[in-house]
């Protein structure tokens, strides 16, 4: 009991002398790795976080953990009251600074996407458009203007890499991997892979549709790791117009 | 008159039935002949052997392609469900978070009691709450919980017995691991390889919990051992115990493996061996002394824990074990001596170009972790994991789940404070390179491989070989399936719906073979149509 109360004592001392930089490292860093770029659990350095946007919403959230998932929660007398404000205003310092209204006109970023870019020809914005690539409907709150830029540029030398962070299980693979398959009856199909098992694959196919293979039915299986089916928009776009097309973009934010 | 007549027989027939159960005891003796009752999972491999092999052979390479799902039980709050159920007479006994005993009617999945307790709520359990299950002796049960106590039920209505606090958890200390019951005594170790923990394995008196011995799975001063630690490093050197070992009756020995040393990423502090952490230890269970120890990964920089059940067999007079380690290779000991015998890989590994004639690991150079950081193959969730590997004693293969999944390996400067994350840096996956795995089926004496199936996600389940030919496995997609033991071609398969972070048993229910597994929060029992 006295060795309990002993360890007991020199945790909470150790907890209220502790900076919020310590206590990230002690308690948040093993999974959403030192710098917040993400690891076991999801990066924190994003335009915003999914499940808190202040100091208050993030507090509450590290108090009560999130059930269903990994995320522990934190008792007082693991990290006091102040501690734990602390510590939330360090982690929300992590989130990239994406500009809070585009200066630029908008309007015509989105002309451009609209007319010269083709975008909804693949993409889905607010229910309009074709689900070949990534909804882009809050992707201004997801990806910040360098990333865009490049993205469109050259959009092989960003494709999304969902295992760099570690995960204890990659149920849902979520990198849009290109993939074409033959059947034994001699279909030929070609899209982005949504999901994949032991068994079976499911690809969303040139129409949109998602189409549901069996590996036993196949004859053949590629996987075009690091293609993009998006060609590049290098030459496509004027440097003026692919700033717009940017700022666009970065103003497409989630309205809830 | 015929019909009551019948109807009495019925009752007659229906209260032995039910008195059998109401009075099912389960002596060490039981326990330690499994193999005469087959219908029955009676610890936490079937067998002290740690094989995972059942004798059950209605489930064939031939029908199994008609399996299908008995019942479901579902968990009552979303966590991460790890258990190996018990089955005594057509009765599993689970566990459940985040702190449940529950008895299920194998027939129908119906609870028939529970028993619930809630850890202290600032426990320290390290990386997702589990409890992985029970051990059963006599009329008793006993179950670890994630606040460091030992606790033990009444096997026929779940009314706590006792319960004795193992280690304090504000220190870092779980128990997740499923206990070990034989002769009079439990064996439980635990978990905490990542908070400063010291390691230990203890042995209590079944009856009434009091402690029989201790094993420190790192020697202090003046024990032989300590010497592989630099200065006070020993004192918060981790090597947790916090999967299952194997028994073998005839040499009095428990087998168990030890986690990772603490820090784990970074061993400026604990120069040295560090002894007894990644190793196997041979203690009698009568004393709890060493009686000899391997140790897998001297000086562990990557978190390779050797924390799996070691698998028992014999060659002939040669009494052997068999460990598929986390750290890529496949080794085979004599379990008499400790005697090193071969090792192979048997997984993708970067990081050693061999073993040398005594079993130690001839490292490459620059693969430990720096602050820029490493890349190195197995990574830190190693080749394999905690799952049980299984062993069938009609193909002589040892099936292991396999991990092919680099890391960039990152060393930090990290301070300890009590009971807190300690882990000395900090590891990440490696950009563009999508994680895999497969099922392997190795040569018992060699670690040849001797077929494949694959993956598509690196596996966290444990596998189970039948006397009927199968092998069953779970996927990180949660696809339970079976594969034929000799060849590893796709049988059935049943999608689950959940990742599945557990290992198969097999069972009786009224003479019907059934297989469990835990998959997402539901326990899925499989059995072929009823005839």
């Amino acid at each position: 009991m006295a060795r309990g109360l002993m360890v007991w004592t020199l945790s909470a001392v150790a907890a209220a002398a502790q900076p919020a930089a310590d206590l990230y490292r002690t308690h948040c860093a093993g999974c959403h790795g030192p710098n917040g770029e993400g690891s076991r659990g999801p990066a924190l350095k994003v335009a915003a976080l999914d499940r808190a946007s202040d100091v208050d919403s993030l507090v509450s959230l590290l108090r009560r953990g999130v059930p269903g998932t990994e995320m522990p929660s934190t008792p007082v007398s693991t990290v006091n009251d102040p501690q734990l404000r602390a510590l939330a205003a360090y982690v929300l310092a992590f989130r990239t600074t994406a500009p809070a209204a585009p200066t630029g006109p908008a309007g015509r970023g989105a002309e451009l996407f609209r007319n010269k870019g083709k975008c909804l020809d693949c993409h889905r914005l607010n229910g309009e458009g074709k689900p070949l690539g990534p909804d882009l409907s809050n992707i201004g709150q997801q990806r910040d203007t360098n990333w865009l830029r490049r993205a469109i540029a050259d959009p092989e030398a960003d494709i999304y890499d969902s295992f760099q962070g570690y995960r204890w299980t990659i149920s849902m693979p979520d990198n849009y991997l290109f993939v074409e398959a033959v059947t034994k009856s001699g279909e030929r199909l070609s899209g982005s892979r949504m999901n994949e098992d032991p068994f079976s694959i499911q690809i969303r196919d040139g129409a949109g549709a998602i189409r549901s293979l069996l590996k036993s039915e196949l004859a053949e299986l590629k996987k075009h790791w690091g293609k993009s089916p998006m060609p590049s928009y290098k030459d496509v776009f004027s440097a003026a117009e692919l700033n717009d097309l940017v700022a666009y973009l970065v103003s497409l934010r989630s309205t809830r | 008159m015929k019909r009551p007549a019948l109807l009495v027989a019925a009752l007659v027939a229906a209260l032995v039935v039910t008195t059998a159960i109401a009075f099912a005891q389960v002596p060490y003796d039981r326990i330690r002949n499994a193999d005469a009752e087959p219908g029955n999972w009676l610890t936490y491999s079937r067998t002290y052997n740690g094989q995972r092999y059942s004798p059950l052979a209605q489930i064939t390479k031939d029908n199994a392609a008609r399996l299908q799902a008995a019942w479901v039980y579902q968990i009552s709050q979303p966590q991460k469900f790890s258990v190996s159920p018990i089955a005594i007479d057509g009765i599993l006994y689970i566990t459940e978070q985040p702190g449940d005993v529950v008895a299920l009617d194998g027939r129908t999945g119906r609870p028939v009691w529970r028993y619930s307790r809630r850890p202290a709520q600032d426990n320290r359990a390290c990386c997702g709450s589990a409890n992985r299950g029970l051990a059963v002796l006599g009329d008793m049960l006993f179950v670890g919980t994630l606040d460091a106590h030992l606790l033990a039920l009444d096997l026929h209505t779940g009314k706590l017995r006792w319960d004795v606090a193992v280690a304090d958890y504000r220190a870092g200390y779980a128990i997740t691991v499923a206990p070990l019951a034989l002769k009079d005594r439990v064996i439980v170790g635990v978990a905490g390889g990542e908070l400063g923990i010291r390691g230990l394995l203890d042995a209590y008196d079944a009856k009434t919990g009091r402690r029989l011995w201790r094993f420190w799975t790192v020697p202090g001063p003046g024990e032989p051992g300590n010497e592989t630690w630099d200065k006070e490093s020993w004192k918060t050197g981790g090597a947790p115990t916090w999967i299952t070992g194997s028994y073998d009756p005839q040499l009095n020995l428990i087998y168990w493996g030890t986690g990772n040393p603490g820090p784990d990423y970074n061993g400026d502090a604990r120069k040295g061996d560090n002894l007894y952490a990644c190793s196997v230890v041979a203690l009698d269970a009568d004393t709890g002394r060493l009686r000899w120890h391997f140790q897998f990964t001297p000086h562990d920089l990557h978190d390779w824990d050797s924390t799996h059940v070691p698998v028992l067999f014999d060659d002939g007079a040669r009494k052997l074990m068999a460990v598929a380690n986390r750290n890529g290779f496949f080794y085979l000991l004599d379990r008499t001596t400790g005697e090193f015998l071969r090792g192979v890989p048997y997984g993708k590994q970067t990081w050693a170009s061999g073993l040398d004639a005594k079993g130690r690991p001839l490292r490459l150079p620059d693969t430990e972790p720096i602050p820029s950081g490493r890349v190195i193959y197995p990574g830190f969730h190693g080749a394999t994991n905690w799952f049980s590997p299984s062993f069938s004693p009609l193909t002589k293969m040892l099936y292991v789940a396999v991990r092919e999944e680099p890391a960039v390996f990152v060393k930090e400067q990290q301070a300890y404070s009590p009971g807190q994350w300690f882990s000395g840096g900090n590891p990440s996956g490696v950009p563009k390179i999508e994680p895999t795995g497969s099922i392997r089926a190795l040569d018992g004496l060699t670690g040849k491989l001797a077929w494949e199936f694959p993956l598509k996600s690196p596996p966290w389940a444990g596998l189970m070989a039948t006397a009927g030919g199968v092998v069953f496995g779970g996927s990180s997609e949660g696809l339970f399936y079976a594969l034929d033991a000799s060849a590893g071609k796709p049988l059935w398969h049943f999608p689950t719906g959940g990742a599945i972070f557990a290992n198969p048993a097999s069972f009786l229910v009224n003479g019907r073979q059934h297989v469990a597994i835990a998959a997402g929060n539901g326990l899925f029992a499989f059995a072929l149509p009823e005839q």
